[in-house]
């Protein structure tokens, strides 16, 4: 085989700690290398053309590209090298940059490391053998996961496309958390007016369908071809008859349950319409704090509802769906301020979370949008804002920026002013983030405008005096202890991941970070993608985003799933396993290990059997070639001649 | 497999180990580990030098084989690493590796090979720092015991066979 080498210098990036043009020249004499060379930027346009020109001037058989990890550049020196009239296959990366110019200073060790991971895959290289893709069906279906704005954008704009689109919410409404907010930051536009008709969009579209209070039990196959099994949960009223008329909320006579859409300050029906602008309208059952279902006498609401909609005998159902490509978009939850006990967050009632105080500024929240404590129903004086509780915190675990709180306690400060022009609001902050459009403009006008006094500096404690709340803090500008008591205190909770978050990527077979946010494929270049080809990302499931960023995520998955839908089949990877029939010894093994099913029987002449892959079906795992005894079955790309080829080369 | 088999065997005293430095062979799964040595590098987490990485598409890909013959051809430590258990891109792999491996590690000694030259680990795309104290530990463990003289080169010159009792 004729293999060309290019180590490329990534301008310093590699070539300050490793010497590039030694590793090219050393390059020169191992096996099969009849040319290589040094360039500034390979990937760049004339770094490319220069490995063209030298497959056809040299006549190269195969192309090394020492340079930056081909998690990065792989796709576009395979597709440089096609160009040039090779196979795709024949071509292999050596990572110098992220696993070597950039994790040591020793030029002499790095060089030498250099050469040995480019001597590794050159070595690799001579047993590679070109590979061709085939072709499967796309079945042009989106599921979206998470019916909140990032959601609700990305169904809209691919039903929009012509698509049919798949919702899956696992709350009995739609809107997500956008749908509990009363104004937006930095327009103070009503929230529930801009995101209510997108919600009826959803519900009255053709081409989506909704699954709301339900979750996701399962999901096979692969892009283009996903298999999902949803679970909907028992609401216990027949939502295909239900009218959403609310003649049962009405009439239980449960009236204790918790209220989740009101974050807990009122108190709901045990069957219940969480909020009149709600999507899907319809009625549901909390099976925890209603008496029929508690094995009281009751049955009020099925004697009530004029459709006859509710089933106490209702059990959760599990539905199929396929689909050919995911968006996630399972949003955030906020901190538990308990965990800061010196704030005294649920202890003390008057201590309120910011999505709480959201809710108390609601027409449609539990004091019907008039600013009340939540122990008296007094209307307050003093509030006062605690920014950065579960935010930039390393001792509890949350020392990322939430990115939100600094924008929504101006926005509730300016709001408060406006509902009690009386009334005095006070900011404890640690620092303002307010990047953004109009952004920093708001909290200006908020400080100037509307006599919000700001004070730079952590709160130390809050305790109770008579029936107002002492908050106890330090001015750090002035270098002083403050203290300031307030009727309400309102902590800027942070955003955490999803609950289940986690659970979620398992099943999709995506990665998340420590914090349970979902890792992108690329933070910069790739930020809507993951890992595994067809499911994409949108919104704060991603990391902590406000409202005009998750929508334009929405939309960038979205295209994404477009421009994969434009295709009618894709191409399979061809880097999977392959039977040699003259070594199975139809031993089965290969077949019991794998996780897709992609193995089965196959017959030949004579009843004598083989194992066979699907290739269409097989991801490339590789477990079944680490399994099969006599190495008859070998993962294309990565076959034990490969792997080993390059660990010879170590023991050289 | 090119018939050759390893090309030349360094010689017992192990000078040429010195010279070259220790050499650890480190598997990564291409969809965790591997990405969390590119995030370390992308942070610019200093490491020891003597990693190198083989790129596999799962740690469920790896065979004992892999293992067993860098060390007895005197690769001086075995990395192997992967998604963590419960994470996997193909939903089990990682489950049948840590079975396999944690097999293979009680049959070390019979091979003659300290035990301490192979370890495993789990280690996501995000976890730039983990990765780097894996490596860098791994790497301070194996240069404390030192070149690998390799079973190979053992029996190959005294034609006596390792009791892995060193």
């Amino acid at each position: 085989m004729r293999i060309g080498v290019f180590v490329c210098s990534c301008g310093t990036n590699i070539a300050g700690t490793v010497d590039t043009k030694r590793v090219a020249s050393e390059a020169l004499s191992f096996a099969d290398v009849v040319y290589a060379t040094n360039y500034m930027y390979t990937c760049s346009e004339p770094g490319q053309q220069e490995i063209q020109k030298a497959i056809t001037e040299h006549g190269l058989q195969g192309v090394v590209v020492a340079a930056c990890s081909p998690r990065m550049h792989e796709p576009t020196f395979r597709r440089a090298v096609e160009k040039a009239g090779l196979n795709r296959y024949m071509f292999e990366m050596a990572n110098i940059r992220e696993h070597v110019s950039w994790i040591g200073t020793d030029k002499e060790a790095n060089t030498r490391k250099a050469l040995d991971l480019v001597r590794m895959a050159v070595a690799k290289l001579r047993f590679n053998a070109p590979l061709f893709s085939s072709k499967a069906p796309v079945n042009k279906r989106l599921l979206v996961i998470g019916g909140g704005v990032a959601g609700i954008q990305a169904a809209l704009d691919c039903a929009e496309g012509g698509m049919d689109v798949v919702m899956v919410e696992r709350k009995q409404y739609i809107g997500g958390k956008m749908a509990k907010l009363d104004k937006t930051f930095p327009t103070i536009d009503c929230s529930s007016c801009i995101l209510g008709p997108k919600m009826v969009d959803v519900s009255q579209n053709e081409k989506i369908t909704l699954y709301a209070a339900s979750q996701i039990e399962s999901i096979n196959g692969y892009i283009g071809n996903f298999t999902v099994d949803i679970r909907k949960k028992a609401t216990y009223v027949n939502w295909d008859a239900c009218t959403g008329c609310g003649a049962c909320v009405e009439k239980c006579p449960s009236k204790k349950a918790e209220d989740y859409f009101n974050e807990g300050l009122g108190q709901a029906r045990a069957i219940n319409i969480p909020f009149p602008q709600a999507i899907p309208k319809k009625a549901a059952i909390d099976a925890q704090f209603c008496r029929q279902l508690n094995g009281k006498k009751c049955g009020v609401c099925a004697k009530i509802c004029p459709v006859k909609a509710i089933d106490f005998e209702m059990k959760d159902t599990i539905v199929t769906e396929k689909v050919g490509a995911i968006i996630v978009a399972t949003g955030y939850d906020l901190f538990d301020y308990s965990v800061y006990g010196e704030y005294g967050g649920g202890r003390y009632p008057d201590v309120i979370s910011g999505i709480q105080y959201e809710r108390i500024l609601s027409a449609s929240g539990p004091f019907g949008g008039h600013i009340r404590r939540p122990s008296d129903g007094r209307e307050p004086k003093d509030i006062v804002f605690i920014s950065c509780v579960g935010s930039r915190d390393a001792s509890v675990g949350r020392p990322y920026c939430s990115g939100i709180c600094c924008m929504y306690i101006a926005k509730q400060a300016i709001l408060t002013k406006d509902h009690m022009p009386e009334s005095n609001s006070y900011v404890f902050y640690m620092d303002i983030r307010s990047p953004g459009k109009n952004y920093d403009e708001f909290v200006r006008r908020a400080q100037e405008e509307y006599g919000v006094q700001y004070i730079r500096g952590r709160v130390g404690k809050i305790y109770q005096r008579g029936d107002r709340m002492v908050v106890q803090g330090a001015d750090t500008l002035l270098g002083v202890q403050v203290e300031v008591e307030a009727d309400l205190v309102v902590l800027a909770t942070g955003v955490e991941s999803s609950s289940g978050a986690g659970e979620l990527a398992e099943k999709l077979r995506i990665s998340y970070d420590q914090y349970g946010f979902y890792m992108e494929s690329h933070p910069k270049l790739r930020p809507v993608e993951t890992n595994t080809a067809g499911v994409y990302l949108a919104g704060a499931c991603q990391g902590p985003k406000d409202i005009p960023s998750s929508v334009a995520q929405g939309s960038a998955a979205a295209s994404k799933v477009q421009s994969l839908f434009a295709h009618d089949t894709i191409e399979t990877n061809p880097q999977v396993a392959l039977v040699n029939e003259r070594n199975c010894i139809a031993c089965g093994k290969c077949i019991q290990v794998c996780p897709f099913g992609a193995i089965q029987w196959k017959e030949l002449r004579g009843g004598i059997k083989k194992a066979e892959v699907l290739q269409t079906v097989c991801q490339g795992c590789g477990v079944c070639n680490a399994t099969c005894p006599p190495k008859a079955i070998q993962l294309q790309h990565a076959t034990d001649n490969q792997i080993l080829a390059e660990v010879n080369e170590l023991c050289a | 497999m090119t018939d050759e088999g390893p090309r030349s065997i360094a010689p017992a005293d192990g000078t040429a180990a010195d010279t070259q430095g220790i050499k650890i062979v480190g598997f990564l799964c291409n969809w965790c580990s591997y990405g969390g040595a590119d995030t370390a590098g992308v942070c610019r987490f200093k490491q020891p030098t003597d990693l190198r990485v083989v790129r596999i598409p799962c740690t469920g890909r790896m065979d004992p084989l892999f293992i067993a013959k860098s060390l007895i051809y005197g690769v001086d430590g075995v990395l192997v690493s992967g998604c963590h258990p419960r994470d996997c891109h193909y939903a089990v792999g990682n489950f049948y590796a840590r079975r396999r491996m944690e097999a293979f590690k009680a049959f070390l000694p019979f091979m003659g090979i300290d035990t301490r030259r192979f370890k495993y680990t789990w280690v996501s795309a995000s976890e730039g720092q983990q990765w780097q104290k894996v490596v860098t530990e791994f790497s301070e463990q194996i240069h404390e015991l030192g070149p690998n003289p390799g079973v190979r080169r053992q029996t190959g010159e005294n034609s006596k066979v390792s009791t892995g009792l060193r």
